[in-house]
């Protein structure tokens, strides 16, 4: 486990590549239950108006947060977690797929030895989540 | 038709006891290929002073969407769930979910309010144990966009 004192203000957390192909979105349908057919069919995906078929905003949301949950050490320090989906991951048929990068940076500190991250979590080169944010409680 | 802002403040009776699995939690985990040990070794949890494995901290969408339909359906609300996309997600955790964790969901119309024609719906789900207790609670906000959409 981070300990608090190790975490000041500014403290940036490693920067997290995860690479997202149509085989991990079925994957994570099937695991969450959330099999909306924009996730996994590219003619009904277009037919809704998007440009391909997109990643479920909630496996996005998963990955940024194993960006904090593997600095953390212990997932069970997370006090709260928000994000807001700004704009799709397009996750196109090709064998590489797309990538989601992951950063972050310990933005506050508050009592109790907690500390809020600020994340910035971008896939090809434009921003996917807004105000994403955990809070975490460090030893 | 804007959506009926005289539903904020409904709650939905509680749902019956999603029972968490431990190979739940290891399907879950590993579609996000993550593999934290506290997700998948007991010893390894208890070793962080867990009772058992704990879930992922977006784990709790698996059982508060299906939750959430009960709102999402409702004929009276006349939600057009073909034109909702998620727009915001927020959980605040008052313990991690373990696995043998017996958890009940009460999904609640926190905010309904309308913005250049679409509809913003937002539920807060209280998620207790079987002691009551609260576990997790959520915030969804989905967006239901205007029927007639130009372009």
């Amino acid at each position: 486990m981070i300990a608090f004192d190790e975490a000041p203000v500014g403290t940036e957390l490693p920067t997290r590549t995860f690479r997202v192909t149509r085989t991990d979105l079925v994957r994570y349908a099937g695991a969450s239950g959330d099999f909306n057919v924009i996730h996994w069919n590219e003619r009904r995906a277009i037919s809704v108006g998007l440009p391909d078929v997109i990643a479920h905003g909630m496996y996005t949301m998963g990955l940024a947060g194993r960006a904090v949950t593997d600095w953390l050490g212990d997932p069970g320090a997370l006090v709260d977690f928000g994000v807001r989906f700004s704009r799709p991951v397009v996750v196109p048929d090709t064998d590489d797929g797309t990538e989601v990068q992951v950063g972050g940076v310990v933005k506050r500190a508050l009592d109790d030895r907690q500390v809020v991250i600020e994340l910035t979590v971008t896939s090809d080169g434009v921003k996917v989540l807004g105000q994403a944010r955990a809070t975490v409680r460090l030893s | 038709m804007p959506l009926d802002s005289s539903f904020v403040g409904r709650s939905y009776p509680p749902t019956p006891a999603y029972e968490v699995g431990r190979e739940k939690i290891r399907e879950f985990a590993a579609a996000l290929g993550d593999d934290n040990p506290a997700y998948r070794d007991q010893a390894a949890a208890r070793a962080l002073g867990h009772p058992d494995v704990i879930a992922p901290p977006t784990f709790a969408i698996a059982f508060t969407w299906p939750a959430s339909q009960q709102l999402v359906h409702d004929p009276e609300l006349g939600l057009d769930f073909g034109r909702a996309v998620h727009g915001d997600q927020k959980f605040a955790y008052h313990r991690p979910i373990h696995a043998g964790d017996r958890l009940r969901s009460t999904v609640i119309v926190e905010n309904i309010r309308a913005v250049a024609g679409n509809d913003m719906i937002t539920t807060r789900i209280e998620v207790t144990d079987e002691a009551g207790e609260p576990v997790v609670t959520t915030w969804s906000m989905l967006v239901v966009r205007a029927a007639e959409v130009s372009g």
